[in-house]
């Protein structure tokens, strides 16, 4: 049985609602719009549109999309937070639809942003938690105590949540997402706004939980982050799955060579021809004022490009080099990078 | 592990926090009363102004007002701060139960700050203004009764105000809602000596807080002017189921996307 399935997975947010009504739609919703909506309501948003997933026993995965993918209604779906508007969502077997206690068992979550109960410190915070979940406070305290220690916050155990950095009120998250010992654990972005050093012992935290069995669903517009980790990637935009393999075979995927991008004052298409000609060129698209050049000649390639933009009355204003990697099988697979 | 245990350890959550801000728990629940204490049951009285037995009339409305403005504040404040842009309230939202047994919890929890407010200002209230002759407390289960069933309904109604209103706008709550039923709510004066204004005393009877009044007259002062008691309880009731299907929908609303 699979940790996690799903099957034709939709959700349609309904039109915004007015500002009185006081809800505030995420910026999943905002950007989704763009690609809304044929069937749907007028104003409608479609998040997710027909997903379907299945995810391993103790496997570690990764969601990974631009901003308004679908990436969080996801994980808010299979964590009974969120409501699909069709198709199913199981975690354990149990649907999150009809079975959304079972399934609550079963979940630790790491929220995208820290998100503690402001009105408890540190360790309430993880003993509550635990109680919620029936554990009793003889089994939850020591369980704290290793959890406090093992994320390297336990000189805050009795500090208020406000008193906590942004890094360590995160590690308190994951600490209240294990605190229950939960099989499946999600993590939404949990690397956005921290530190490299903190990104770097959270990515090592993660690898433990992994290397003990557990099954872990991460969110992240973080290639690398996606590359190092995961076993296995699902590339989603506009709530749909374009791609899922494990990292190594996704980079195989990748366009050849090296892409470069060159933003140009003026639209890019008229530049498409002549630089196709060129030596060491294997592909170019135009978007806009964008014009991608994928070369089997690394950067060498630049100077001609640049050379044919001006002569065709284009001035370059910007230009990047990127290997082939995910970022680059991203790119040609959804027209725009991640962030 | 089951419902019940969730259930209490919730209620153990909102007790430790509500002990941690008891100084202002007390302040904003006990202020206003004890403000019209002095001015209506102390001060009034002393200067002439008001008939002899108008405390009798004012006691059980204070006692009313302050039960019904700390139910209700007590869950719909808090319910600012759970939904609010972090959505503090996930980590119970998160609980192996349904989510309505949570909505629930907080509706209790506002019950038991209903009796304690009660508590509270009753014995500053006699204290403020005296002996009152008509004040009995041999009536200890229809003073139970009122309470809870004023509580009941004023914490549903917190709950769903709490959530149904924008936390923008919940200051609106106070002047749109709160003030005009504390005026018309029938505390400083009986429902039956609104029949100098038949217009208002029918239009009154919308006002839940008017039954929560009159039912503490009942209770507390039985021997003067007060509508009989099972009909407030029965009044009570309706509208205690009324605002909890609105507030268990709102939260629900709230709670899952």
């Amino acid at each position: 049985m699979s940790a996690i399935e799903t099957h034709g997975l939709r959700k349609v947010y309904p039109a915004p609602p007015s500002p009185k009504r006081g809800r505030r739609p995420g910026p999943a919703v905002a950007h989704a719009q763009l690609g809304a909506a044929p069937g749907a309501p007028l104003g409608a948003v479609v998040a997710l549109e027909a997903l379907d997933l299945a995810v391993h026993q103790g496997e570690f995965f990764g969601l990974l999309g631009p901003n308004g993918a679908g990436k969080t209604t996801t994980i808010g779906i299979l964590t009974t937070r969120v409501r699909p508007t069709s198709g199913t969502a199981l975690v354990g077997g149990a649907s999150v639809s009809t079975e959304a206690v079972r399934v609550r068992q079963r979940i630790g979550v790491v929220p995208q942003r820290p998100n503690p109960d402001r009105s408890l410190n540190a360790i309430e915070n993880l003993l509550f938690h635990a109680a919620y979940f029936g554990i009793p406070s003889a089994a939850a305290i020591p369980r704290a105590g290793a959890l406090l220690e093992q994320l390297g916050i336990s000189d805050k155990a009795y500090a208020k949540v406000d008193e906590m950095s942004g890094g360590q009120q995160q590690r308190l998250m994951i600490a209240r997402a294990l605190i229950h010992e939960p099989r499946v654990i999600f993590l939404d972005e949990p690397t956005v706004g921290l530190d490299p050093q903190t990104r770097l012992s959270l990515w090592d935290i993660l690898r433990v939980l992994h290397n003990e069995g557990r099954t872990i669903v991460m969110t992240t517009h973080y290639m690398d982050e996606a590359d190092k980790l995961c076993d296995r990637i699902a590339i989603i935009d506009h709530g749909r799955l374009l791609e899922l393999d494990t990292p190594a075979a996704l980079k195989q995927r990748a366009p050849g060579g090296t892409l470069v991008e060159i933003t140009l004052a003026g639209d890019a298409i008229r530049a498409v021809e002549p630089v196709r000609a060129l030596e060491g060129v294997l592909r170019v698209e135009a978007n806009g004022s964008i014009l991608r050049v994928y070369s089997d000649r690394g950067g060498r390639v630049i100077s001609p490009v640049i050379q044919v933009a001006e002569d065709n009355g284009l001035m370059v204003s910007n230009i990047s080099l990127t290997e082939p990697s995910l970022e680059t099988l991203f790119v040609s697979r959804t027209g725009r990078k991640l962030d | 592990m089951s419902a019940p245990a969730v259930f209490f350890a919730l209620l153990r959550r909102d007790i430790i926090v509500a002990r941690k801000e008891l100084i202002y728990f007390l302040v904003r629940t006990t202020m206003q009363p004890i403000l019209l204490l002095v001015v209506f049951g102390y001060l009034l009285p002393k200067m002439n102004f008001v008939m002899k037995g108008y405390q009798t009339a004012l006691l059980p409305g204070i006692l009313a007002m302050s039960l019904s403005l700390s139910a209700i504040q007590s869950v719909a404040l808090p319910m600012v701060q759970d939904f609010g842009w972090t959505k503090e309230i996930e980590d119970r939202l998160l609980a192996p139960v349904s989510t309505r047994l949570i909505a629930a919890e907080k509706i209790v929890a506002g019950v038991i700050q209903g009796f304690i407010s009660v508590a509270v200002i009753l014995p500053i209230a006699r204290l403020l203004m005296g002996p009152i002759p008509a004040l009995t407390l041999s009536h200890g289960g229809e003073v139970l009764m009122v309470v809870f069933l004023g509580s009941f309904a004023f914490s549903a109604l917190g709950m769903w105000l709490g959530t149904a209103i924008a936390p923008q706008q919940i200051g609106l709550m106070f002047s749109v809602i709160i003030a005009p039923m504390l005026f018309f709510g029938c505390a400083y004066y009986p429902w039956r000596s609104l029949d100098v204004v038949p217009a208002i005393k029918y239009i009154v009877l919308i006002n839940p807080m008017v039954y929560v009044a009159e039912g503490m007259r009942g209770a507390l002062t039985p021997s003067a002017p007060h509508m009989p008691l099972g009909m407030v309880a029965l009044a009570l009731l309706i509208i205690a189921a009324i605002f909890w299907t609105l507030g268990m929908r709102s939260f629900y609303k709230r709670a899952i996307g």
